[in-house]
Protein backbone atom coordinates (compact mmCIF):
# COMPACT_ATOMS: atom_id res chain seq x y z
CA UNK A 1 0.00 0.00 0.00
CA UNK A 2 1.02 3.13 -0.68
CA UNK A 3 1.96 5.97 1.61
CA UNK A 4 -1.19 8.41 2.44
CA UNK A 5 0.19 11.57 3.73
CA UNK A 6 -1.85 14.30 6.14
CA UNK A 7 -2.37 15.90 2.89
CA UNK A 8 -4.74 13.74 1.25
CA UNK A 9 -7.01 13.71 4.15
CA UNK A 10 -6.48 17.39 4.99
CA UNK A 11 -6.53 18.28 1.16
CA UNK A 12 -6.59 18.01 -1.59
CA UNK A 13 -6.70 22.19 -2.24
CA UNK A 14 -9.14 22.34 -4.77
CA UNK A 15 -11.81 23.60 -7.10
CA UNK A 16 -15.52 22.29 -5.68
CA UNK A 17 -17.61 20.61 -5.24
CA UNK A 18 -16.71 16.93 -4.53
CA UNK A 19 -13.38 15.25 -3.88
CA UNK A 20 -14.36 12.52 -5.80
CA UNK A 21 -16.55 13.65 -8.71
CA UNK A 22 -14.40 17.10 -8.95
CA UNK A 23 -10.93 17.14 -7.51
CA UNK A 24 -10.48 13.19 -8.37
CA UNK A 25 -11.83 12.97 -11.98
CA UNK A 26 -9.61 16.08 -12.83
CA UNK A 27 -6.65 13.87 -10.93
CA UNK A 28 -7.75 11.16 -13.32
CA UNK A 29 -7.46 13.06 -16.42
CA UNK A 30 -4.46 15.09 -15.31
CA UNK A 31 -2.28 11.99 -15.21
CA UNK A 32 -3.74 10.36 -18.33
CA UNK A 33 -2.99 13.33 -19.81
CA UNK A 34 0.72 12.97 -19.18
CA UNK A 35 0.37 9.21 -20.87
CA UNK A 36 0.13 10.48 -24.02
CA UNK A 37 2.45 11.53 -26.64
CA UNK A 38 2.34 14.33 -28.63
CA UNK A 39 -0.64 17.18 -28.75
CA UNK A 40 -4.05 16.10 -27.79
CA UNK A 41 -6.64 16.33 -30.32
CA UNK A 42 -9.83 14.48 -29.14
CA UNK A 43 -11.28 13.07 -26.16
CA UNK A 44 -13.88 10.81 -25.20
CA UNK A 45 -15.00 9.88 -21.64
CA UNK A 46 -17.22 7.63 -20.46
CA UNK A 47 -18.76 7.33 -17.03
CA UNK A 48 -19.67 4.73 -15.17
CA UNK A 49 -21.77 4.05 -11.83
CA UNK A 50 -22.07 7.10 -9.42
CA UNK A 51 -20.24 8.78 -12.03
CA UNK A 52 -22.83 8.62 -14.70
CA UNK A 53 -25.64 9.25 -13.02
CA UNK A 54 -24.28 12.47 -11.29
CA UNK A 55 -22.10 13.91 -13.25
CA UNK A 56 -23.12 17.14 -14.48
CA UNK A 57 -24.34 18.36 -10.46
CA UNK A 58 -20.31 17.67 -9.55
CA UNK A 59 -18.38 19.28 -12.50
CA UNK A 60 -17.69 16.33 -13.30
CA UNK A 61 -17.34 16.84 -16.95
CA UNK A 62 -15.90 20.26 -16.69
CA UNK A 63 -13.24 18.59 -14.27
CA UNK A 64 -12.44 15.53 -16.55
CA UNK A 65 -11.93 18.04 -19.27
CA UNK A 66 -10.24 20.52 -17.31
CA UNK A 67 -7.39 17.88 -16.34
CA UNK A 68 -7.45 16.40 -19.76
CA UNK A 69 -5.75 19.68 -20.58
CA UNK A 70 -3.47 19.70 -17.48
CA UNK A 71 -5.25 21.62 -14.73
CA UNK A 72 -4.76 20.67 -11.39
CA UNK A 73 -7.14 20.43 -9.15
CA UNK A 74 -7.09 23.96 -7.38
CA UNK A 75 -7.14 25.46 -11.12
CA UNK A 76 -10.27 27.94 -11.29
CA UNK A 77 -9.78 27.92 -15.15
CA UNK A 78 -12.06 24.11 -14.56
CA UNK A 79 -15.16 26.54 -14.35
CA UNK A 80 -14.83 27.44 -17.92
CA UNK A 81 -12.87 24.02 -19.23
CA UNK A 82 -15.27 23.59 -22.58
CA UNK A 83 -15.14 26.62 -23.39
CA UNK A 84 -11.11 26.96 -22.95
CA UNK A 85 -11.31 23.14 -24.90
CA UNK A 86 -13.07 24.94 -27.53
CA UNK A 87 -10.44 27.62 -27.77
CA UNK A 88 -7.80 24.94 -28.04
CA UNK A 89 -9.51 23.17 -30.73
CA UNK A 90 -9.92 20.06 -28.63
CA UNK A 91 -12.70 17.79 -29.99
CA UNK A 92 -14.72 16.31 -26.74
CA UNK A 93 -17.50 13.92 -25.93
CA UNK A 94 -19.04 12.32 -22.51
CA UNK A 95 -20.80 9.12 -22.74
CA UNK A 96 -22.51 7.06 -19.36
CA UNK A 97 -22.40 3.42 -19.25
CA UNK A 98 -24.96 2.50 -17.24
CA UNK A 99 -24.94 -1.11 -18.12
CA UNK A 100 -21.86 -2.36 -16.44
CA UNK A 101 -21.67 -2.33 -12.69
CA UNK A 102 -19.46 -4.58 -11.71
CA UNK A 103 -16.50 -1.83 -11.91
CA UNK A 104 -15.83 0.65 -9.10
CA UNK A 105 -18.85 2.98 -8.20
CA UNK A 106 -16.41 5.84 -9.54
CA UNK A 107 -15.16 5.16 -12.94
CA UNK A 108 -14.24 6.51 -15.91
CA UNK A 109 -12.64 5.00 -19.24
CA UNK A 110 -10.90 8.09 -20.91
CA UNK A 111 -9.84 7.24 -24.69
CA UNK A 112 -7.71 9.98 -26.66
CA UNK A 113 -6.63 10.65 -29.62
CA UNK A 114 -3.57 13.06 -30.82
CA UNK A 115 -2.70 15.18 -33.47
CA UNK A 116 -0.57 12.09 -35.61
CA UNK A 117 -3.98 9.55 -34.89
CA UNK A 118 -2.65 7.42 -32.57
CA UNK A 119 -5.03 6.28 -29.90
CA UNK A 120 -4.78 5.52 -25.85
CA UNK A 121 -7.32 4.42 -23.73
CA UNK A 122 -7.13 4.70 -19.80
CA UNK A 123 -9.41 3.89 -17.01
CA UNK A 124 -9.66 5.54 -13.96
CA UNK A 125 -11.08 5.07 -10.44
CA UNK A 126 -11.52 8.05 -7.91
CA UNK A 127 -11.31 6.35 -4.58
CA UNK A 128 -12.60 9.06 -2.14
CA UNK A 129 -11.08 12.03 -0.85
CA UNK A 130 -9.42 13.17 -4.03
CA UNK A 131 -7.70 10.00 -4.34
CA UNK A 132 -7.44 8.15 -7.16
CA UNK A 133 -5.99 5.31 -9.46
CA UNK A 134 -5.45 4.07 -12.92
CA UNK A 135 -6.50 0.66 -13.31
CA UNK A 136 -6.49 -0.42 -17.06
CA UNK A 137 -4.17 1.24 -19.88
CA UNK A 138 -5.08 0.09 -23.20
CA UNK A 139 -7.15 -3.17 -22.41
CA UNK A 140 -4.82 -4.49 -19.84
CA UNK A 141 -5.23 -4.54 -16.42
CA UNK A 142 -2.88 -2.49 -14.39
CA UNK A 143 -2.52 -0.12 -11.22
CA UNK A 144 -0.60 2.83 -10.96
CA UNK A 145 -1.64 5.72 -8.64
CA UNK A 146 0.82 8.64 -9.99
CA UNK A 147 2.31 8.91 -6.90
CA UNK A 148 5.52 8.78 -7.75
CA UNK A 149 7.86 9.25 -10.80
CA UNK A 150 6.75 6.86 -13.28
CA UNK A 151 8.08 4.73 -16.76
CA UNK A 152 5.23 2.86 -18.24
CA UNK A 153 6.84 0.37 -20.89
CA UNK A 154 5.20 -1.62 -23.56
CA UNK A 155 6.72 -4.20 -24.45
CA UNK A 156 6.57 -8.40 -25.98
CA UNK A 157 6.06 -10.80 -23.50
CA UNK A 158 9.29 -12.42 -24.12
CA UNK A 159 12.67 -13.10 -21.48
CA UNK A 160 15.27 -10.73 -21.26
CA UNK A 161 12.96 -7.48 -21.13
CA UNK A 162 12.44 -7.21 -17.24
CA UNK A 163 16.54 -7.71 -16.90
CA UNK A 164 17.60 -5.05 -20.09
CA UNK A 165 14.65 -2.11 -17.81
CA UNK A 166 16.56 -3.07 -14.36
CA UNK A 167 20.00 -2.60 -16.33
CA UNK A 168 19.36 0.33 -17.65
CA UNK A 169 17.44 1.97 -14.65
CA UNK A 170 20.70 0.58 -12.67
CA UNK A 171 22.84 2.20 -15.30
CA UNK A 172 21.61 5.53 -14.51
CA UNK A 173 21.33 5.12 -10.59
CA UNK A 174 17.69 5.56 -10.52
CA UNK A 175 16.19 3.72 -7.50
CA UNK A 176 13.33 1.43 -7.98
CA UNK A 177 10.60 1.81 -5.26
CA UNK A 178 8.18 -0.19 -7.12
CA UNK A 179 8.17 -2.57 -10.45
CA UNK A 180 5.10 -4.25 -11.91
CA UNK A 181 4.51 -6.25 -14.47
CA UNK A 182 1.38 -6.96 -16.72
CA UNK A 183 0.64 -8.89 -19.40
CA UNK A 184 -2.44 -9.49 -22.05
CA UNK A 185 -1.70 -13.26 -22.27
CA UNK A 186 1.40 -15.18 -22.72
CA UNK A 187 3.95 -13.90 -25.53
CA UNK A 188 1.81 -11.03 -26.14
CA UNK A 189 1.59 -7.54 -25.33
CA UNK A 190 3.02 -6.74 -21.55
CA UNK A 191 3.57 -3.65 -19.51
CA UNK A 192 5.93 -2.74 -17.13
CA UNK A 193 5.66 0.22 -14.49
CA UNK A 194 8.29 0.93 -12.22
CA UNK A 195 7.97 3.57 -9.73
CA UNK A 196 10.85 5.75 -8.19
CA UNK A 197 11.30 8.49 -5.69
CA UNK A 198 13.60 10.30 -7.61
CA UNK A 199 12.51 12.26 -10.86
CA UNK A 200 13.80 10.20 -13.79
CA UNK A 201 15.86 11.05 -16.23
CA UNK A 202 14.10 11.86 -19.32
CA UNK A 203 16.91 10.35 -21.83
CA UNK A 204 16.23 7.13 -20.17
CA UNK A 205 13.48 6.42 -23.36
CA UNK A 206 16.08 5.97 -25.69
CA UNK A 207 18.60 3.63 -23.92
CA UNK A 208 15.17 1.33 -22.87
CA UNK A 209 13.46 1.24 -26.30
CA UNK A 210 17.47 -0.39 -27.91
CA UNK A 211 15.49 -3.51 -26.85
CA UNK A 212 13.83 -4.88 -30.20
CA UNK A 213 10.78 -6.09 -27.80
CA UNK A 214 10.48 -3.03 -26.12
CA UNK A 215 7.65 -0.63 -28.14
CA UNK A 216 6.81 2.02 -26.44
CA UNK A 217 7.97 4.29 -23.13
CA UNK A 218 5.83 6.32 -21.57
CA UNK A 219 7.48 8.75 -18.45
CA UNK A 220 5.26 10.31 -15.86
CA UNK A 221 6.79 12.52 -13.68
CA UNK A 222 5.40 13.55 -10.30
CA UNK A 223 5.85 17.18 -11.68
CA UNK B 1 10.31 5.73 11.20
CA UNK B 2 6.73 7.15 12.90
CA UNK B 3 4.11 5.33 11.04
CA UNK B 4 0.75 3.56 12.63
CA UNK B 5 -1.88 1.47 10.87
CA UNK B 6 -4.42 1.95 13.40
CA UNK B 7 -5.84 3.67 16.34
CA UNK B 8 -4.27 1.44 18.83
CA UNK B 9 -0.71 1.77 17.30
CA UNK B 10 -1.21 5.42 17.42
CA UNK B 11 -2.04 5.70 20.98
CA UNK B 12 1.04 3.48 21.81
CA UNK B 13 3.22 5.80 20.46
CA UNK B 14 1.76 8.68 22.10
CA UNK B 15 2.37 7.16 25.83
CA UNK B 16 5.66 5.76 24.47
CA UNK B 17 6.81 9.37 24.10
CA UNK B 18 4.35 11.27 26.22
CA UNK B 19 3.46 13.65 23.08
CA UNK B 20 0.52 14.78 21.36
CA UNK B 21 -1.40 12.83 18.73
CA UNK B 22 -0.83 16.15 16.77
CA UNK B 23 3.08 15.78 17.35
CA UNK B 24 3.18 12.13 15.78
CA UNK B 25 1.36 12.83 12.78
CA UNK B 26 3.71 15.38 12.24
CA UNK B 27 6.61 13.07 12.79
CA UNK B 28 5.15 10.74 10.55
CA UNK B 29 4.47 12.96 7.92
CA UNK B 30 8.11 14.12 7.77
CA UNK B 31 9.37 10.84 7.90
CA UNK B 32 7.39 9.25 5.63
CA UNK B 33 6.70 12.11 3.10
CA UNK B 34 10.35 13.02 3.54
CA UNK B 35 9.57 16.48 3.97
CA UNK B 36 10.97 19.14 6.86
CA UNK B 37 9.15 20.01 10.10
CA UNK B 38 8.98 23.62 8.70
CA UNK B 39 7.80 22.26 5.35
CA UNK B 40 5.16 20.24 6.44
CA UNK B 41 3.88 23.04 8.79
CA UNK B 42 4.08 25.28 5.62
CA UNK B 43 1.99 23.51 3.95
CA UNK B 44 -0.58 23.19 6.77
CA UNK B 45 -0.66 26.82 7.24
CA UNK B 46 -1.46 27.21 3.56
CA UNK B 47 -4.53 24.81 3.94
CA UNK B 48 -5.53 27.12 6.85
CA UNK B 49 -5.80 29.93 4.62
CA UNK B 50 -7.76 28.26 2.36
CA UNK B 51 -10.07 27.37 4.96
CA UNK B 52 -10.24 30.25 6.60
CA UNK B 53 -10.83 32.40 3.66
CA UNK B 54 -13.98 29.85 2.44
CA UNK B 55 -15.37 30.06 6.33
CA UNK B 56 -15.59 33.91 6.24
CA UNK B 57 -16.02 35.13 2.78
CA UNK B 58 -19.67 34.03 2.78
CA UNK B 59 -20.54 35.52 5.67
CA UNK B 60 -20.53 38.88 4.04
CA UNK B 61 -21.04 38.02 0.83
CA UNK B 62 -23.17 35.25 -0.33
CA UNK B 63 -22.25 32.94 -3.40
CA UNK B 64 -24.71 31.25 -5.25
CA UNK B 65 -24.33 27.64 -6.28
CA UNK B 66 -23.98 26.14 -9.69
CA UNK B 67 -26.51 23.84 -8.91
CA UNK B 68 -29.21 26.48 -7.29
CA UNK B 69 -30.03 24.91 -4.33
CA UNK B 70 -28.58 26.21 -1.58
CA UNK B 71 -26.69 29.82 -1.01
CA UNK B 72 -27.00 32.70 1.73
CA UNK B 73 -27.50 30.27 4.31
CA UNK B 74 -24.22 31.33 6.09
CA UNK B 75 -24.85 35.01 5.77
CA UNK B 76 -28.36 34.71 7.44
CA UNK B 77 -26.85 32.17 10.52
CA UNK B 78 -24.39 35.38 11.19
CA UNK B 79 -26.61 38.03 11.00
CA UNK B 80 -29.03 35.69 13.40
CA UNK B 81 -26.12 35.19 15.86
CA UNK B 82 -24.75 38.80 15.52
CA UNK B 83 -28.45 40.19 16.72
CA UNK B 84 -27.43 37.87 19.86
CA UNK B 85 -30.35 35.98 18.85
CA UNK B 86 -28.51 32.72 18.66
CA UNK B 87 -29.86 29.57 20.53
CA UNK B 88 -26.86 28.02 20.04
CA UNK B 89 -24.20 30.01 21.91
CA UNK B 90 -21.13 31.37 20.64
CA UNK B 91 -18.80 28.33 19.10
CA UNK B 92 -21.79 26.27 18.00
CA UNK B 93 -23.62 29.27 16.66
CA UNK B 94 -20.38 30.78 14.95
CA UNK B 95 -19.27 26.97 14.12
CA UNK B 96 -22.34 25.94 11.98
CA UNK B 97 -22.37 29.46 10.09
CA UNK B 98 -18.72 28.75 9.32
CA UNK B 99 -19.58 25.07 8.44
CA UNK B 100 -22.31 26.06 5.93
CA UNK B 101 -20.40 28.74 4.11
CA UNK B 102 -17.63 26.38 3.10
CA UNK B 103 -20.06 24.07 1.81
CA UNK B 104 -21.49 27.67 -0.04
CA UNK B 105 -17.81 28.16 -1.68
CA UNK B 106 -17.65 24.41 -2.75
CA UNK B 107 -20.89 24.34 -4.86
CA UNK B 108 -20.14 27.41 -6.36
CA UNK B 109 -16.87 25.87 -7.47
CA UNK B 110 -14.64 27.99 -5.24
CA UNK B 111 -11.72 27.04 -3.89
CA UNK B 112 -11.73 24.84 -0.56
CA UNK B 113 -9.83 22.27 1.29
CA UNK B 114 -11.52 18.54 1.47
CA UNK B 115 -10.93 17.27 4.81
CA UNK B 116 -11.32 14.45 4.23
CA UNK B 117 -13.44 15.18 1.07
CA UNK B 118 -15.42 17.95 -0.32
CA UNK B 119 -18.73 17.68 0.68
CA UNK B 120 -17.81 17.31 4.40
CA UNK B 121 -14.96 20.36 3.90
CA UNK B 122 -16.63 22.58 6.31
CA UNK B 123 -16.53 20.49 9.65
CA UNK B 124 -13.27 20.87 10.39
CA UNK B 125 -12.55 24.49 10.23
CA UNK B 126 -16.30 25.34 11.32
CA UNK B 127 -15.42 23.47 14.58
CA UNK B 128 -11.77 24.90 15.13
CA UNK B 129 -11.77 28.36 13.58
CA UNK B 130 -14.78 28.66 16.42
CA UNK B 131 -12.67 27.51 18.92
CA UNK B 132 -9.91 29.72 17.99
CA UNK B 133 -12.06 32.61 18.31
CA UNK B 134 -13.50 32.01 21.44
CA UNK B 135 -10.43 30.59 23.43
CA UNK B 136 -7.82 32.73 21.38
CA UNK B 137 -5.71 29.32 20.18
CA UNK B 138 -2.29 30.65 18.06
CA UNK B 139 -1.77 29.74 14.49
CA UNK B 140 0.93 27.25 15.59
CA UNK B 141 -1.92 25.52 17.76
CA UNK B 142 -4.32 25.70 14.70
CA UNK B 143 -1.90 23.83 12.55
CA UNK B 144 -1.11 21.16 15.23
CA UNK B 145 -5.08 20.72 15.18
CA UNK B 146 -5.15 20.12 11.92
CA UNK B 147 -2.67 17.18 11.99
CA UNK B 148 -4.51 16.00 14.62
CA UNK B 149 -7.91 15.94 12.64
CA UNK B 150 -5.24 14.83 9.72
CA UNK B 151 -4.73 11.60 11.85
CA UNK B 152 -8.10 10.19 12.09
CA UNK B 153 -9.04 11.10 8.76
CA UNK B 154 -6.35 9.02 7.56
CA UNK B 155 -6.91 5.70 9.62
CA UNK B 156 -10.48 6.49 8.00
CA UNK B 157 -9.48 6.59 4.42
CA UNK B 158 -6.83 3.95 5.41
CA UNK B 159 -9.08 1.47 7.22
CA UNK B 160 -12.48 2.04 6.32
CA UNK B 161 -13.68 4.48 3.53
CA UNK B 162 -14.10 8.53 3.55
CA UNK B 163 -15.97 7.97 -0.32
CA UNK B 164 -19.91 8.39 0.23
CA UNK B 165 -20.05 6.66 -3.23
CA UNK B 166 -18.71 3.80 -0.94
CA UNK B 167 -19.47 4.21 2.70
CA UNK B 168 -22.55 6.53 2.94
CA UNK B 169 -22.73 10.17 4.23
CA UNK B 170 -21.34 8.58 7.67
CA UNK B 171 -17.59 8.06 5.92
CA UNK B 172 -17.75 11.89 4.57
CA UNK B 173 -19.68 13.82 7.55
CA UNK B 174 -19.30 10.93 10.05
CA UNK B 175 -15.76 11.09 9.57
CA UNK B 176 -15.14 14.48 9.11
CA UNK B 177 -16.84 15.30 12.30
CA UNK B 178 -14.62 12.31 13.93
CA UNK B 179 -11.69 14.79 12.95
CA UNK B 180 -12.69 18.13 13.85
CA UNK B 181 -14.19 16.22 17.19
CA UNK B 182 -10.43 14.59 18.43
CA UNK B 183 -8.43 17.87 17.17
CA UNK B 184 -11.31 19.96 19.53
CA UNK B 185 -10.21 17.58 22.58
CA UNK B 186 -6.35 17.95 22.08
CA UNK B 187 -6.61 21.66 21.35
CA UNK B 188 -8.82 21.75 24.86
CA UNK B 189 -6.07 20.14 26.58
CA UNK B 190 -7.69 16.44 26.52
CA UNK B 191 -5.50 13.50 26.42
CA UNK B 192 -5.00 11.12 23.69
CA UNK B 193 -6.88 8.39 24.19
CA UNK B 194 -9.99 11.61 24.97
CA UNK B 195 -9.58 12.47 21.44
CA UNK B 196 -9.88 8.84 19.79
CA UNK B 197 -13.01 8.25 22.29
CA UNK B 198 -14.82 11.55 21.09
CA UNK B 199 -13.58 10.52 17.24
CA UNK B 200 -15.33 7.01 18.00
CA UNK B 201 -18.76 8.76 20.02
CA UNK B 202 -19.30 10.23 16.69
CA UNK B 203 -18.82 7.52 14.72
CA UNK B 204 -21.27 5.68 16.73
CA UNK B 205 -23.89 8.71 16.58
CA UNK B 206 -23.53 9.00 13.00
CA UNK B 207 -23.92 5.92 12.51
CA UNK B 208 -25.62 4.85 8.88
CA UNK B 209 -26.35 7.88 7.39
CA UNK B 210 -26.77 7.73 3.94
CA UNK B 211 -25.99 9.83 1.04
CA UNK B 212 -28.70 11.13 -0.87
CA UNK B 213 -27.72 14.62 -2.56
CA UNK B 214 -30.93 16.25 -4.32
CA UNK B 215 -30.45 15.87 -8.13
CA UNK B 216 -27.06 14.81 -6.96
CA UNK B 217 -25.29 17.94 -6.33
CA UNK B 218 -23.28 18.07 -3.10
CA UNK B 219 -25.54 20.70 -2.05
CA UNK B 220 -28.59 19.75 -0.08
CA UNK B 221 -28.73 18.39 2.33
CA UNK B 222 -25.18 18.30 2.68
CA UNK B 223 -24.75 21.91 3.67
CA UNK B 224 -27.45 21.29 6.55
CA UNK B 225 -25.42 17.54 7.45
CA UNK B 226 -22.07 19.83 7.68
CA UNK B 227 -23.70 22.17 10.28
CA UNK B 228 -24.86 19.04 12.16
CA UNK B 229 -21.67 17.38 11.78
CA UNK B 230 -20.05 20.41 13.73
CA UNK B 231 -22.81 19.78 16.83
CA UNK B 232 -22.04 15.94 16.53
CA UNK B 233 -18.19 16.87 17.00
CA UNK B 234 -18.90 19.32 19.68
CA UNK B 235 -20.83 17.13 21.84
CA UNK B 236 -18.58 14.26 21.24
CA UNK B 237 -16.03 16.26 22.40
CA UNK B 238 -17.96 17.67 25.66
CA UNK B 239 -18.34 13.68 26.30
CA UNK B 240 -14.97 12.90 26.38
CA UNK B 241 -13.63 16.26 28.27
CA UNK B 242 -15.77 15.66 31.33
CA UNK B 243 -14.36 12.57 31.62
CA UNK B 244 -17.07 10.02 30.02
CA UNK B 245 -15.54 6.48 28.49
CA UNK B 246 -16.72 4.95 25.40
CA UNK B 247 -17.21 1.46 25.69
CA UNK B 248 -16.15 0.49 21.96
CA UNK B 249 -13.00 1.82 20.85
CA UNK B 250 -12.43 3.85 17.74
CA UNK B 251 -10.72 1.02 15.73
CA UNK B 252 -13.96 -0.99 16.34
CA UNK B 253 -16.14 2.27 15.59
CA UNK B 254 -14.11 2.67 12.16
CA UNK B 255 -14.71 -0.83 11.01
CA UNK B 256 -18.18 -0.81 12.67
CA UNK B 257 -18.78 1.90 10.10
CA UNK B 258 -17.24 0.72 7.43
CA UNK B 259 -19.42 -2.97 7.78
CA UNK B 260 -22.31 -0.45 7.79
CA UNK B 261 -21.29 1.26 5.00
CA UNK B 262 -21.01 -1.42 2.54
CA UNK B 263 -24.90 -2.67 3.62
CA UNK B 264 -25.78 0.77 2.90
CA UNK B 265 -28.00 0.40 -0.83
CA UNK B 266 -26.50 1.57 -3.90
CA UNK B 267 -29.69 4.10 -4.04
CA UNK B 268 -28.54 5.47 -1.02
CA UNK B 269 -24.84 5.86 -1.40
CA UNK B 270 -24.45 9.26 -3.79
CA UNK B 271 -26.06 7.93 -6.51
CA UNK B 272 -29.38 10.31 -5.97
CA UNK B 273 -31.77 7.10 -6.08
CA UNK B 274 -33.10 7.49 -2.83
CA UNK B 275 -33.31 9.23 0.15
CA UNK B 276 -33.84 13.20 -0.02
CA UNK B 277 -33.25 13.16 -3.55
CA UNK B 278 -36.16 10.35 -3.83
CA UNK B 279 -38.64 12.62 -1.96
CA UNK B 280 -40.91 14.59 -3.95
CA UNK B 281 -39.75 17.55 -3.40
CA UNK B 282 -36.57 16.63 -4.00
CA UNK B 283 -37.13 14.69 -7.08
CA UNK B 284 -38.22 17.64 -8.49
CA UNK B 285 -34.09 18.16 -9.38
CA UNK B 286 -34.47 14.40 -10.14
CA UNK B 287 -32.68 13.53 -13.86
Amino acid sequence: MSFISVFDVIGPNMVGPSSSHTAGACAIAHLAQKMLSGVLREVEFTLYGSFAKTYGGHGTDRALLGGIMGFDTDDVRIRDSFEIAGERGILYRFLTNEKDTDVHPNTVDIRMVNEEGTQMSVRGESLGGGKIRIVRINQVQVEFTGEYNAVIIIQKDRPGVAAHITRALSDRGVNIAFMRLFRESKGEKAYTIVESDDRLPEDITGQLLENPNIREVMLVQKQ
Amino acid sequence: MVDFKNAEELLALCSQGGQKISAVMKQRECDLGEVTMEQACGRMQKALTIMRQAAETPLETPVKSVGGLIGGEAGKLELHRSMGESICGAVLGRGIAYAMAVLEVNASMGVIVAAPTAGSAGIVPGLLLALQEEYHFSEEQMVDALFHAGAIGYLAMRNATVAGAVGGCQAEVGVAAAMAAGAAVELMGGEPRQSLDAAATVLMNMLGLVCDPVGGLVEYPCQNRNAAGVANALIAAELALSGIRQLIPFDEMLDTMYQVGKRIPYELRETALGGCAASPSGCRFCH
